[in-house]
């Protein structure tokens, strides 16, 4: 190593010999006070003493402090023709410059002399600048000259190799900047480059365009396939350096792999047999005694094999492959390594979502159970439950789930909540025996009531509403529950909602008569929250109907004060109501109004959902699978889950006056919990809307209030539902949902402000601050919507959906969104990047609806999303003769737009140039006679073609009204200009 | 594609901090402080892959110094550790038997090295030698212009390496 600052080292030790954070300081305030008096000191520095500077800042820096000076020095370093004082330069300006710093201009000229250099280490130099920093404005500049670089001849190959991956780079930045059709099939030909280093990087940035455009890149199928098979069919001596640990090339290997996986298998038969021959190459050498004892070995040739693996289980059409792929990783379930035994159970996940393996993998179940019980790392145990999961089904489903509930009894915390909902799910979905699954369910509420979520329980009392054949028995073994010393109160809840059904069905027997029920329920009462206990005070009232000889035990009950002038409102109201209704109701109304439940409509498990929302990706594929298998007539039985069996009690009974409350304290709570955001088929809308109407007579009055809290929060969750999964295939949280705006609009005045500017705050409130940035560049807008968390406590289950309340809109705009995190911290910002590309003109505005969890209440907030039509005109210049020309082409009726109208504003010239300006029209001097007038010119641009608008906008300030006139070559947008423009001045 | 790879001691000190996606200094320091948490915690023999928000963290650790990287869903665990251990063996071979000191004294040339081995999270090249060739080459421009060479030679704060 030549080159070294002894400054740097001397100040590097001093810092290692701090003996307190204090001291370290203390050093680190002095040295940043020599190099600010260094630089800012009359004497000239020399390079040496720049660079040095330069360094010690950034090792500064690296040592988590933040530095805001010294950008210039390193900017200088730049134009160096030392190139040491360069290159640390560069690294400083990687590190430690933002995009958007003013000395940006001076780095990229600086670059461009590098780019240029005829030495090709400076031009790796600043290609590895570009690529460390890409920004948008680097793309602009750099995209369209460094594809040169890649395909010309004579550049080296390490500065091909660096342009490949700086262009992909630029290319992730900013797609639409770099020029792909004219090179394309020179890329794609670098898969045959003779340089493997060269092949190795191009490889990266071919995938990266076959995502964005599969087709034009198709011919790069054969070409990766030839070149694999010539990787692997090689010996280890062939490729020399490229061999790692007697591995032929593991990373262009997986990297080709990785390629294919983005095309459905080849058609062609002798591209197809040749993959099929790399793949099975992979899958003998896999049993080959290896070659070396290091873990290097294992690790590369491993890395290869299960790559291939994936593409064998993407392509999921050749069953001896898969078959053998499955053999494969149920060796290495017992395998020494923790990471083989991790990978294994996680690819083996996959492999059982293929109806070809899916057998195959079954014949592992034991030794997954032992991983289960034995693995050490709990990341891997949480694998096992996963693969568990995954091949589950009919055949093994009491297996597994007695497996997984005995593992729950000591299962980390950490995913006892995740295995509560499978075991709830497996359970549901394969159960033929109703009573096993009420067993199930009550058993883990049992071990695990904590972690047992609102949905799971719901559910296990929906299925008991819509399943006559188990309601006495789950009435028999709930009351059995409740009669543990200790229970959960969870199952208190399900406690009193069954027996309040479905008590009378247990109460011939003498263990179990009505006061006894009564009793046992009350017992629990005192020690419950207090929406167990309002639940409970249904569940009384529902008793009095079932049972009138315990009516003066609960009327006591009901009229105590502890009741009937508790503090909370709901508990005090239901205690008053209740008392009326069993005071005063004659045997005919009880019954009417406290009619057992009628079923609940058939649906997809919200639990379901809620496991969905933690594995998309698994949860999906096996879905799949079920769906598959229900297709072919072979598999015959009818999948569904449970409740999915066809609702017994089929008849609506009466006119469903039955709904009293106890459905409310389901339905009302579930509409809370946000299961619908993840655009689930939640056919109708929650049970108690169904089962409300009525109301009854009687005294039921609050039921309306319910019923209607309920109501309105359940529309407007499943009206965001239905097409949403269709857009949810990359982005996870954040989906564009065609058709069907929800919730009510709020903050316009905010909206009509970024007509004319292109950042602020768009909208505000308690909780949330939403703030927008916006540019445009020609038919293509990059919108960064800022998301700050003003409490000081988290917001959970955060997502946001772009609605496209006009169908037409989805052929007008594409919109693509870079989702956000499910969670905004405590006073936290986070941002969203959507990017638009307009398409053709468009008038109606797309809506970002907005959903989290603040303190345990769900939130909906429905914004317009400040992207209008003028975002896309550019600003256009013409002397006098071209505008009177224009205006006269385009006085087609249809073309002209003319409005009279009060002014908004002030009428100020000043304020309505600016915002006309800002409106994206040019203001055109001497063209008007009346120089009061304003005129002025602009072109919308869209990817379907330019559409020039010009205008005449005539102030009457006696009136304080407003002429204006847009002429455009298209109708619709001449008016949506003027309803624009209108707005804002 | 990687998204981070970071070095620290066992004694929770950051050595180098490489981003291929841009952040927030705030939130860069956020993830270092929870990927450092999370890894120093881990038992020896556990998997080493955690998956984490949405990456997959992949780490391994030589003598003192743990090597880490965020990589996505789609990438692969085993060859990230072999991307590891391939730098590794890149600083061990420029340095003469690598230890975390020479990391700390010539932290700019652990991020130069790096360029040449990755770039924009994707291996670049994955020879050694050449590599270790565009090292030399750069190293051999600076011995052309480099002056105060007297002064630094007096000093021998470091010099092992190519030859």
């Amino acid at each position: 190593v030549k080159d070294s600052m002894r400054g740097l080292a001397v100040f590097i030790s001093d810092i290692r010999n701090c003996k307190s954070k204090e001291a370290e300081e203390k050093r680190i305030n002095k040295e940043l006070a020599n190099i600010r008096s260094k630089f800012k000191g009359d004497k000239a520095l020399d390079g040496y003493q720049k660079k040095k500077y330069v360094c010690k800042l950034l090792f500064i820096f690296l040592l988590g402090n933040d530095i805001d000076f010294g950008h210039m020095e390193a900017v200088n370093l730049l134009n160096s023709n030392k190139y040491t004082e360069k290159q640390i330069g560069y690294l400083f300006i990687s590190v430690l410059i933002s995009e958007n710093n003013e000395l940006m201009r001076l780095v990229q000229q600086n670059l461009k002399n590098d780019l240029a250099s005829r030495n090709p280490v400076h031009v790796n130099l600043a290609l590895e600048c570009i690529a460390n920093i890409g920004s948008k404005e680097m793309a602009e500049m750099f995209a369209p000259e460094i594809p040169k670089l890649l395909v010309m001849g004579d550049a080296g190959d390490t500065v091909k190799q660096s342009a490949a991956l700086c262009l992909l780079k630029l290319f992730r930045t900013a797609p639409e900047m770099v020029p792909i059709g004219d090179w394309t099939s020179r890329v794609i030909h670098l898969l045959n480059d003779q340089h493997m280093g060269v092949v190795t990087a191009a490889v990266s940035l071919i995938e990266a365009l076959v995502k964005r455009n599969p087709d034009d890149f198709k011919g790069c199928v054969s070409l990766s396939i030839s070149r694999l098979a010539r990787i692997v069919t090689s010996s280890y001596t062939d490729l020399q350096d490229y061999t790692y640990y007697f591995v032929p090339a593991p990373w262009l290997s997986v990297k080709l792999l990785r390629l294919l996986q983005n095309y459905p298998p080849p058609e062609d038969t002798t591209v197809r047999n040749r993959l099929a021959e790399c793949l099975e190459t992979i899958l003998n050498k896999a049993v080959e005694p290896p070659k070396s004892k290091k873990v290097q070995h294992s690790n590369a040739k491993n890395a290869v094999l299960f790559e291939a693996i994936s593409l064998i289980i993407h392509m999921d059409s050749d069953p001896s492959l898969l078959v053998r792929a499955c053999s494969q990783l149920g060796q290495f379930l017992s395998n020494r390594e923790t990471n083989l035994r991790y990978l294994a159970l996680e690819s083996m996940c996959l492999l059982a979502t293929s109806e070809f393996s899916h057998d195959a993998v079954k014949r592992h179940q034991e030794t997954v159970v032992t991983a289960l019980k034995s693995e050490r790392d709990v990341s891997v145990r949480q694998r096992a439950v996963d693969l568990l999961y995954a091949m589950c089904d009919r055949s093994n489903a009491e297996e597994i789930v007695g497996e997984m509930l005995t593992y729950l009894e000591t299962a980390d915390y950490s995913i006892r909540g995740e295995l509560v909902l499978k075991i709830a799910i497996l359970a549901e979905k394969y159960a033929s025996d109703y009573t096993w699954y009420v067993d199930t369910i009550l058993n883990l509420i049992r071990l695990a009531g904590d972690f047992v979520s609102e949905e799971v329980w719901y559910r296990v009392i929906q299925i008991v509403i819509n399943r006559e054949d188990v309601q006495a028995y789950a009435a028999k073994t709930v009351f059995e529950a409740l009669e543990a010393p200790a229970c959960h109160e969870n199952m208190v809840k399900v406690g009193g909602y069954i027996l309040g059904e479905f008590g009378n069905l247990i109460a011939g027997d003498a263990r179990s008569s009505p006061s006894t029920q009564f009793q046992l329920l009350h017992g629990k009462f005192h020690l419950c929250s207090p929406p167990t206990r309002a639940l409970l005070l249904s569940a009384y009232i529902k008793l009095v109907n079932l049972f009138p000889e315990i009516r003066e035990d609960i009327i006591a009950v009901l009229e105590s004060d502890a009741n009937l002038r508790n503090s909370n409102v709901e508990i005090q109201q239901r205690a008053s109501e209740y008392l009326s209704l069993a005071r005063n109701s004659t045997q005919d109304v009880l019954a009417t109004v406290l009619e057992e439940m009628p079923p609940f409509p058939e649906r997809e498990s919200s639990i379901l959902a809620q496991l969905r929302k933690k594995k998309p990706a698994v949860e999906d594929a096996i879905r799949a699978r079920g769906e598959k298998q229900q297709q072919r007539p072979a598999s015959g039985a009818a999948d569904g889950a449970a409740a999915s069996a066809a609702p017994t009690a089929a008849t609506p009974t009466s006119g469903g006056g039955g709904g009293v409350k106890l459905q409310g304290d389901i339905a009302g709570a579930e509409s809370n919990t946000d299961s619908d955001l993840l655009g689930l088929d939640f056919g109708g809308s929650a049970p108690a809307a169904a089962a409300g109407g009525g109301g009854a007579g009687g005294g039921s009055v609050d039921l309306l209030s319910s019923i209607l809290d309920v109501g309105v929060s359940s529309s407007s969750s499943s009206s965001a539902a239905p097409s949403a999964a269709s857009g949810a295939s990359a982005q996870r949280k954040t989906v564009v949902v065609g058709a069907g705006a929800s919730g009510s609009i709020v903050g316009e005045e905010n909206w009509h402000k970024f007509v004319c500017k292109n950042s602020g705050v768009l909208y505000e409130n308690d909780i949330l601050q939403v703030g927008v940035k916006c540019d445009y560049q020609q038919s293509s807008g990059r919108i960064v919507v800022y998301y700050g968390n003003k409490t000081p406590a988290p917001l959970a289950q955060f997502a946001s959906v772009i609605n496209l309340p006009d169908s037409s809109l989805t052929n007008q705009l594409g919109i693509q969104v870079k989702p956000v995190g499910d969670r905004v911290g405590a006073s936290e910002q986070v941002n969203e990047v959507i990017t638009v590309d307009c398409m053709a003109e468009f008038s109606a505005c797309p809506l970002l609806n907005i959903r989290f969890v603040y303190s345990g209440v769900a939130q909906s907030i429905t914004l317009k999303l400040p992207l209008t039509i003028n975002k896309f005109m550019q600003s256009s210049e013409m002397d006098s003769a071209t505008f009177f020309q224009h205006w006269k082409q385009l006085s087609q009726p249809e073309q002209e737009c003319q409005k009279i109208f009060q002014a908004k504003f002030p009428m100020d010239a000043e304020t309505t140039k600016t915002k006309i300006l800002g409106f994206g029209f040019s203001l055109l001097s001497n063209i008007d006679s009346n120089p009061a007038n304003f005129v002025g010119a602009g072109i919308v641009q869209t990817k379907s073609g330019n559409i020039g608008s010009l205008f005449r906008l005539e102030p009457n300030q006696q009136a304080q009204m407003y002429r204006l006139t847009v002429h455009s070559i298209k109708p619709g947008v001449s008016k949506r200009l003027c309803e624009l423009l209108e707005t804002q001045i | 594609m990687m998204h981070y790879m970071l070095l620290f001691s066992r004694q929770g000190k950051l050595r180098l901090q490489k981003w291929y996606t841009s952040h927030s200094e705030k939130a860069k320091k956020k993830i270092i402080r929870d990927v450092m948490t999370m890894v120093l915690a881990r038992k020896p023999k556990m998997c080493a892959f955690i998956e984490w928000k949405d990456l997959k963290i992949v780490y391994k650790r030589y003598a003192s110094l743990y090597f880490c990287c965020g990589i996505e869903q789609q990438d692969n665990e085993l060859l990230c550790l072999e991307i590891i251990h391939r730098y590794v063996e890149l600083l061990d071979k420029y340095f003469g038997s690598v230890c975390e000191l020479d990391i700390i004294f010539n932290f700019e040339r652990a991020y130069f090295m790096l360029d040449e081995f990755m770039l924009a999270g994707e291996v670049q090249e994955t020879s050694k030698k050449n590599v270790l060739k565009a090292i030399a080459a750069q190293d051999l421009l600076q011995e052309e212009c480099d002056e105060p060479k007297s002064l630094l030679e007096e000093l021998g704060v470091i010099s092992t390496g190519l030859e």
